[in-house]
Parts: structure tokens; C-alpha cells; sequence
């Protein structure tokens, strides 16, 4: 694997200047679109954070989800609890009409928003004592497991409203500037965790993580505190899903333990595709395959409805099965010189073979 | 949910109906997870479409009762024939170019299959509740406190005869030994003249056939629905984590336990909290998989 800090080094400038304008004017070109780029966001940061732990440390994560819908619900009761007795506020179940006024309504969003990072790693570190020293498959079914009981969970609780859900405070504002709010911060919210993301990676913490992906048994014999790394790498990135999960609440409006909060089957598989659709463990491959992936995925919704599903199952196998790599991968690939990777021929015929052995070994396991 | 554990102990009679309802479905449940052993351990491929194979066998098997007038029962054998195909067919198209690339992908491209294959299912027939009706009697034990319909027993026995006819294969017949060969180490196998390739094609087909006739039996004694695909697949995976590879005693007592507690589940803690039983049991079950194995490290060191 290569160092993705590299990529795109001579035209970094253009190219993210050309992305901000883009990103800037989009609301306003296409106003109609403003909440599906918004989602756009949400699911490039779903897809990065992922990344983190399925890409560069090797740790495939199926319930990263989970994080998610704790910030959502987190922030929910934070922003209700403030002002009004939560558990009266959910037995209502909107009969009663709430006032929040402006100010309550940032108070609320912005301590909700706080609480809900901050509780989320550190939901990530209890986790990370009990899941992370399942490997391989085990990881990934005990992942799955975690996220697919809390939304269980969180349904039979009727303190937080159980499987009817909670609406939450009307944003102060027209719709319009509501969108646009939301619309902001998720953009905001995405382009920070990509840096820091990035910085992460080119430092000794992204060493000692890929170091983890390669071979953890050797990294632990190199000195590196592997659980340490592996919960802190987790914290990250339960820190920024958190977030996203307290601002994508809000954007909705109405939050429910199945659908919107811990959408296991749904956007907690989408990370995953999305990762593999651009290639896992490259800083893009996350943000192309999430642009391409959100793109397919309302075409078929659009123009394939009822079979959407089937669609994006057979994608999710012709990916897995055909295209592993990913665009990144592939792109990588056909012009290694464009990355700075210095293709030496004797380098390349000795690769395949190395490869082999590595599958090999791989298969043995 | 202290009403409840209250009834229990008051009427103890009651413990009798769960614990019967319990060991009857956890007896399917284990045949499934028998197949997912059987296609992990030789394989390597962790079958995340499993409980989707099930419930397909489960509408091929209503399917025929509905529309052709053929008993469930006699509707078993015609599951399996179709999803042997099918599992072969399968294993043609995808599952053959998974297997050895690494641990993960067979996980997903199963998940895609399981997606794939409920939201078909759920196209073809609906996202209703369905029952393929056996029409046996009920009986009634300890003077009407105890409702045990016949089929249940019927499908405890068949249950019983299909991991022995299983089993027998396994041994004695020729594919059997190859089966077990290619499991104890590939390449030997090949060396040998065991024609892997046919070898593995023949256990994923016969996974789903399995899988075909644990669905055939839920869909009478039980209920089959497009979406309860997922849930079957974890139970496997419980049973597998919780009995081990290999290991045909343990997978047998696991799916009885796990039925057993499902149904004392849903009783106590009421339905809505069933299905987080289930799952609630996975990740207990590889936690303290993993508090074992830390313990053995610790001994090797």
C-alpha cells in the first residue's frame, strides 16, 4: 500500500479550491438538491471514518453504525432534557406543542452536538474493551451484533420514546434556511474530519495503525501498543460519526430507533460499499466511491423503484467479487507514476509473486 | 416481565410448554447451523445469506402447498432438490470466486446475496406473515395446559433423521470422505486426485439443500417471512460461535439452547425484546469466546 498523502500532490491546490467552489455554490445552483447533498456529506464522512479502521488499520468494522444513532439520540435528549422532562415530553409523543425558542434551540444543538462526540468515543472505548480482541470475521460479526441490539434496544425503551420515536425542536427559520444550515455544517462537518483525517495518517499514529493492518503480532512485538492505537483509532472515528449522527437527527426531524437512527442493514453496509466502491485504505477512494455510490443509489431509487434493493445487492456482490481494488485502486493501478509510486520492473515481476504468497498464507488462516 | 417470571413459577406447567416450544424450533435451528459449520469449516466462507436459504426453502415449501396442493411435508424433499440447484448454481457464480481471497469478502458478497435474495422474495410473494398449513391435529397435555400440535413432533423427527442421514454421508459415502479430505487440507486433497473445485461446489449445494429442508420445516411449525432472513443467519452464527467448528454434539445443544432461550425470552421480556435476544446472545457468546482464548494466550505465554 501506498502513502496516500501523495496523491495529487502537483494539482492539491486546484483541485481543492475547484472542490470549495463547487461545494459552496452547489446549494444555490441546484437548490432543489440541498438535502440530497447534505445526505452527500453524511455519507462521505460515514465512508472516511470507516476507512479508518477497514482501510488503513484492518479492523472491518460492520457496526460503526451504531455510533451514529448514540449521537443521534444522545444530542436528542440532551436538547429536550435541557427545557422540558424527557420521559413526559416522549409519552406525549408530539401531542403536546413545545416551544423552543432561537436561543434554547442553539443552546440545545450546540451542547447536544458536544455531548453526543464526546459520549460516542467513549462509547467506543467500553466497546473497543469488549470487540477488539475478536479478529477477522469475529470482529465484524460482534460489531454487527452490537449495532443490531441497540437498535433492538433503544426500540423497547420507552423512556426515549422506544420504537415510535422522538420528533425533535422545529429549527427558527424557513425551510429554506434550514436546509441551507444543515446543508453547511454537514459540508463543514465532512471537510474537517478529512483533514483531520489526513493529518492522522501521515504521521507516526497512521504508521502504527497500517502497521496493525499488516501484521499485528509483529506490530506488537515492534513496541506498538496495539489495543491502545486500535481504541484510540476507533474514538476518532465514533467521535465524528457522533457528530454527524446528532446533525443528521436534526436535519430529519424525527428520529426512530430502526430506520433513522441504527440503520444497520442500510448506511452501516453503505460505509462499507462505499469504501470498497473507491478503494479501502486510500485518503479519495472514500470520497469518490461515496459520490458514486450516493449517485447510483438515488438513480435506482428514482427509476427502479421496487427493485432498488435487488440492485444494490447485486452491486454490493459484483463489487466484492470483480472489483475489489476500487476506482482508487484501479486508477492507481493504471498510472502508478501519477501517485508518486516508482514502478521498478524487477520490483513488478517480484510483486505478483509476493502477492500470491500473501493470498496463500491469507487463505490458510 | 416480574408478572411473568411470577405465572412461571406459579404454573409450572407453563415451563413445559416453553421449554417443547423451544427444543422444537431450536432443533432446526441447529440443523441450519449444521450446514453453515459445514460450508465454514471446509470452505472457509462465513455464509451471511444463510437464514435467507432457509426462508427460501420455507416459500418453495408454502409455495407448493398454496398453488400445487402438495403437503409441506412431501414439499420438504422437492426444497431441497431445488435449492441443492440453486446452492450449486450459486456456488458457480460467486461463492467460487471468493473463496480464498480474504476473510471479509465472503462475509460481504453473502450480505449482498441475502439482501438480494429477501428483497426477491419479498417482491414475489409479499412482506406478509405466512404459515404453510399441515392440517395435523393439536394435542393437548397435563389436561389442556399444554398445547403440543402433532407436526411439531413430525418436524422434530425429521429434523432428527436429516442431520443422521447427514452425518451418515458424511462418513460413509465416498463425496463424504472427500469432503472431509478437502477440509483437512486442500491441496493434499487435489494431490490425491479429490477434485476440489467439485468437492466445494457439492457442500455449498448441499448447505443450501439443508438450509432448503430446516425452511420447509420452519414454515410449518413456524412462521416464514421475506425480511426474517437475517435473524436465522445470526442464530446460525450463535450456534457456530457457541459450539465450534467440528463440533457436532455441541452445535446440536447449542440450537436447542438457543431455542429454549428465545422462547423464555419472548415470554419474559415480551416479543419486542426476542429478537435482541438473539442477538444479545452473539455478542455475549464471542465475548466470553474471547476471554477463553485470552486465557489460553496467557497459557502459551
Amino acid at each position: 500500500m501506498t502513502t496516500p498523502a501523495l496523491i495529487f500532490k502537483r494539482d492539491s491546490l486546484l483541485l481543492y479550491g475547484g472542490l470549495l467552489v463547487a461545494s459552496l455554490a452547489a446549494p444555490f445552483v441546484f437548490a432543489d438538491y440541498t438535502f440530497q447533498f447534505t445526505v452527500l456529506w453524511v455519507m462521505i464522512l460515514f465512508a472516511v471514518t470507516w476507512d479508518l479502521l477497514g482501510g488503513q488499520m484492518g479492523y472491518n468494522s460492520l457496526g460503526n453504525i451504531f455510533f451514529f444513532g448514540a449521537g443521534m439520540y444522545i444530542c436528542a435528549i440532551v436538547q429536550i432534557g435541557l427545557y422540558y422532562d424527557v420521559a413526559e415530553y416522549t409519552a406525549a409523543s408530539g401531542e403536546v406543542h413545545v416551544e423552543f425558542t432561537t436561543r434554547q434551540y442553539y443552546t440545545g444543538l450546540i451542547l447536544g452536538t458536544i455531548a453526543a462526540a464526546v459520549l460516542s468515543a467513549l462509547f467506543a472505548v467500553v466497546f473497543g474493551y469488549i470487540v477488539f480482541g475478536l479478529r477477522g470475521p469475529y470482529f465484524a460479526i460482534g460489531t454487527l451484533g452490537v449495532a443490531l441490539s441497540a437498535g433492538e434496544l433503544t426500540g423497547a425503551w420507552q423512556y426515549i420514546g422506544g420504537g415510535g420515536g422522538i420528533s425533535l425542536p422545529v429549527f427558527p427559520g424557513e425551510p429554506d434556511d434550514r436546509a441551507l444550515f444543515f446543508y453547511f455544517l454537514c459540508f463543514s462537518l465532512a471537510a474537517v474530519t478529512f483533514f483531520v483525517l489526513r493529518k492522522i495518517y501521515t504521521g507516526r499514529f497512521g504508521l502504527a495503525i497500517n502497521a496493525i493492518r499488516d501484521d499485528e503480532a509483529k506490530a506488537e512485538g515492534m513496541g506498538i501498543q496495539t489495543v491502545r492505537y486500535k481504541t484510540i483509532a476507533w474514538s476518532i472515528s465514533a467521535f465524528f460519526l457522533g457528530i454527524s449522527g446528532a446533525l443528521f437527527g436534526n436535519m430529519i426531524g424525527f428520529i426512530e430507533p430502526l430506520e433513522v437512527a441504527f440503520p444497520t442493514v442500510t448506511f452501516g453496509i453503505f460505509m462499507v460499499v462505499m469504501c470498497l466502491l473507491g478503494g479501502k485504505g486510500t485518503m479519495w477512494g472514500p470520497v469518490v466511491g461515496a459520490t458514486l455510490f450516493h449517485a447510483f443509489k438515488e438513480v435506482t431509487w428514482t427509476y427502479m423503484l421496487g427493485w432498488q434493493w435487488v440492485a444494490l445487492g447485486a452491486l454490493i456482490i459484483v463489487l466484492v467479487v470483480f472489483f475489489q481494488q476500487g476506482v482508487m485502486g484501479w486508477v492507481q493501478e493504471k498510472w502508478p507514476e501519477r501517485f508518486g509510486i516508482v514502478v521498478d520492473d524487477a520490483a513488478a515481476q517480484a510483486g505478483p509473486d509476493l502477492d500470491d504468497g500473501t493470498r496463500r498464507r491469507e487463505a490458510a488462516q | 416481565m416480574l408478572d411473568n417470571i411470577t405465572l412461571l413459577i406459579q404454573a409450572p406447567v407453563l415451563n413445559v410448554q416453553l421449554l417443547l416450544d423451544g427444543l422444537f424450533v431450536g432443533a432446526i435451528f441447529a440443523l441450519a447451523a449444521y450446514g453453515l459449520a459445514l460450508v465454514w469449516g471446509v470452505m472457509n466462507v462465513k455464509n451471511l445469506a444463510q437464514g435467507d436459504f432457509v426462508i427460501m426453502g420455507g416459500y418453495i415449501a408454502w409455495w407448493l402447498q398454496k398453488y400445487a396442493g402438495i403437503h409441506p411435508i412431501f414439499g420438504l424433499p422437492v426444497a431441497m432438490l431445488v435449492m441443492f440447484g440453486f446452492g450449486w448454481a450459486i456456488y458457480v457464480i460467486i461463492i467460487s470466486r471468493v473463496i480464498g481471497k480474504d476473510l471479509f469478502t465472503s462475509l460481504l458478497a453473502t450480505f449482498g446475496l441475502a439482501l438480494v435474495i429477501s428483497q426477491l422474495l419479498n417482491l414475489a410473494f409479499g412482506p406478509e406473515v405466512q404459515v404453510a398449513e399441515s392440517g395435523f391435529a393439536i394435542n393437548t397435555l397435563f389436561g389442556g395446559m399444554v398445547t403440543v400440535a402433532s407436526i411439531k413432533f413430525i418436524s422434530l423427527v425429521l429434523a432428527a433423521i436429516l442431520a443422521g442421514m447427514v452425518v451418515t454421508f458424511m462418513k460413509i459415502s465416498r463425496m463424504g470422505q472427500a469432503i472431509r479430505a478437502t477440509a483437512q487440507d486442500p491441496r493434499a486433497a487435489k494431490v490425491m486426485g479429490i477434485d476440489t473445485e467439485r468437492v466445494y461446489a457439492f457442500t455449498f449445494a448441499l448447505n443450501a439443500a439443508i438450509c432448503g429442508a430446516a425452511g420447509a420445516l420452519i414454515s410449518m411449525i413456524w412462521v416464514i417471512q421475506p425480511f426474517f432472513g437475517i435473524a436465522h443467519s445470526i442464530r446460525s452464527f450463535v450456534i457456530v460461535t457457541a459450539a465450534g467448528l467440528g463440533n457436532l454434539p455441541g452445535v446440536i445443544m447449542a440450537g436447542l439452547g438457543l431455542g429454549a432461550a428465545e422462547i423464555y425470552a419472548g415470554f419474559i421480556f415480551g416479543a419486542e425484546l426476542q429478537q435482541f435476544t438473539v442477538v444479545g446472545l452473539l455478542v455475549a457468546v464471542l465475548v466470553w469466546r474471547q476471554i477463553q482464548y485470552s486465557r489460553h494466550r496467557q497459557v502459551v505465554q
